[in-house]
């Protein structure tokens, strides 16, 4: 798959609370959660954010709570995929089990500005930054989590799981 | 093998695991709350079975916004509460229902040697028992139901050894905001803390709780305490069904060791906007406060009001602040009922709430506006996280949150205990 979009750059340690205020999670229909994205840190997100755009981000993007409302508000803002250098545990496995891509790659973060144009292929973790004319490689994602991805997402996966079981 | 890694190992079907592999790990116990239920209930839907694994292996528990603050929430409880009966899920209705990781240990539903997955990332509050306890999303959580279990990829473990005794006014709370203040909130990103040494041994159970809640501060996907007298003392009155203690191996691989002498810490307070932005108190400075929060998953149990009400007793909360004290169950609610502690929070000028998360997460009693400044026993000071953007949030134990209501602003409780 092919991803094409403007770089939205933050700092270190952007935490669930930025992402999607507790005040919002009255909710959980992933529209209304978007409307709401990235309010704590970026007040012109939502205004700004076009389908396909990046958001990248230094270390321990997604830290704090478990609220899989985080990850919903960005992919349904219309991101198409995260880079940071490491991402929080819990916010990582969400963002994985509903399908919204995440790399990691130092070089990409070290290198690329905000506003920057990115072409990624995720499958072989290549990113392109067209606006510098540079070329990075993403961390591969061990094989289970490639696997978890190739199948769709978690719910996808535990389908086929179950299904299997029975047979 | 260390701790976390021989219970991961006794819930698998293998007999050793090691840091960084991938496995298929059976739970004990699976928590979703009235924030992160809905959506799993949603995905569980998805996935086409009719039935959770084990009605008897998964509970809810309304307790962000109850008693509901909105239709939204009111909406989003519903949906609970209707899955709840309709599975026969374990439910604790408004009434009987605590803050989550305050209420499944006094139940006895969470125990050493178990691993408990919960939507919730305070989850791992449950490791002051011994137990593997960690947090996760909703869909992870609705794919647990599904199958009784969860991929996992095997953490390695940092050890902690906090060598000597206590301070006055010093506990649990103040020796992981000084954990996180070294480590930083990534410190232990992956990793699960293993707290030992002799200060952890004073410690009771309530403070370990606090110790074990604030792991996931520092990234960890949990913390855990090994099993003493203490804990089999807490967990004789309240389990009822087998559990098994384990032990680390003499020869276990620690990722990290980290000591600390502890002996001469202060109360610490962590300043905006980051758990790890910590101080000693008499450190702070000048800060005037509005209001103060004494309760949450970190520090909402008998022991942090007996604390709260040791410096309260006999003492008037300043006139300009708010103090607010939750009790974190409804029996630590009527525990310090009779204790006579609420007839000293009532007469020092505070209010007392029913259980909730409420303010901790800015959903509702005691939300900040522009400006404001809460001086909080809770777990996190993000950027807006109790209102306003504009508002600011210090972490500190129930000691020197209640000294700071009488003070007005943020002191040591020797300023205002002479």
């Amino acid at each position: 798959m092919l991803l094409k979009g403007k770089v939205h750059k933050y700092g270190a340690d952007v935490n669930t609370d930025a992402i999607i205020p507790a005040r919002y999670l009255n909710v959980s229909e992933p529209a209304e959660l978007a409307k709401h994205c990235m309010e704590g840190i970026d007040k012109d997100f939502v205004s700004t954010v076009k389908p396909g755009d990046i958001i990248m981000a230094i270390t321990n993007f997604g830290c704090g709570s478990s609220r899989e409302h985080a990850p919903l508000a960005i992919k349904a803002a219309g991101v198409s995929c995260i880079i940071a250098k490491t991402f929080a545990r819990i916010f990582f496995r969400n963002a994985i089990n509903i399908g919204l891509p995440l790399l990691e790659c130092d070089e990409a973060v070290d290198k690329t500005k905000a506003g920057d144009i990115l072409e990624i292929e995720l499958a072989s973790g290549k990113i392109k930054n067209l606006t510098g004319g540079m070329v990075f490689t993403a961390k591969p994602y061990p094989d289970f989590m490639a696997e978890l991805i190739a199948a769709g997402g978690l719910i996808e996966y535990t389908k086929s799981r179950l299904v299997s079981r029975r047979i | 093998m260390t701790l976390a890694e021989k219970i991961l190992a006794s819930h698998t079907d293998k007999k050793k695991v090691s840091p960084g592999e991938f496995v298929t790990v059976r739970v004990d116990l699976i928590l979703a709350n009235d924030v992160t239920a809905p959506i799993a209930i949603k995905e569980f839907q998805r996935i086409g079975v009719d039935k959770v694994f084990d009605p008897k292996k998964v509970v809810m528990v309304p307790d962000h916004f109850v008693p509901n603050k909105d239709i939204a929430s009111a909406e989003q409880a519903k949906l609970m509460r209707d899955f709840c009966y309709e599975q026969g899920i374990i439910y604790f209705e408004v009434g009987q229902m605590g803050i989550e990781h305050v209420l499944l240990p006094e139940q006895g539903l969470v125990l050493p040697g178990d691993v408990v997955i919960g939507a919730d990332s305070h989850t791992c509050t449950y490791g002051a028992l011994g137990t593997f306890a960690t947090g996760m999303g909703s869909t992870d959580i609705a794919a647990a139901m599904a199958t009784g279990d969860v991929w996992m990829k095997v953490p390695p473990t940092i050890k902690l050894v906090y060598h000597g005794g206590l301070g006055k006014w010093v506990g649990g709370k103040d020796l992981i905001l000084y954990t996180i203040g070294d480590i930083g909130v990534d410190g232990a990103l992956y990793s699960v803390m293993e707290f030992t040494g002799e200060a952890i041994d004073s410690l009771s159970i309530d403070g370990r709780f606090t110790i074990a809640n604030m792991a996931i501060e520092a990234g960890a996907k949990a913390g855990i305490f090994r099993v003493d007298n203490k804990t089999q003392l807490y967990i004789k009155s309240r389990a009822k069904r087998p559990y098994r203690v384990y032990e680390p191996d003499s020869d276990a691989e620690y990722a990290q060791i980290i000591d600390y002498d502890v002996s001469n810490i202060e109360p610490q307070v962590a300043l905006p906007h980051s758990p790890a932005n910590t101080k000693p108190v008499s450190q702070v400075g000048d800060i005037e406060i509005n209001q103060t929060v004494i309760g949450s998953c970190t520090n909402g149990r008998l022991e942090d009001l007996r604390l709260a009400a040791r410096i309260l007793k006999r003492r008037k909360v300043h006139p300009r602040v708010r103090c607010i004290i939750i009790p974190g169950s409804q029996q630590v609610y009527l525990d310090a009922l009779t204790e006579g502690l609420i007839e000293i929070f009532i007469k020092a000028g505070a209010v007392v709430s029913t259980p909730t998360c409420g303010p901790c997460l800015g959903g509702h009693m005691g939300v900040l506006a522009d400006g404001e400044r809460c001086i909080s026993t809770t777990n996190r000071n993000f950027v807006g996280r109790m209102g306003s953007l504009e508002s600011e949030v210090y972490l500190s134990n129930p000691t020197v949150a209640a000294a700071s209501a009488i003070a007005g602003r943020i002191v040591s409780p020797e300023e205002v205990v002479t």
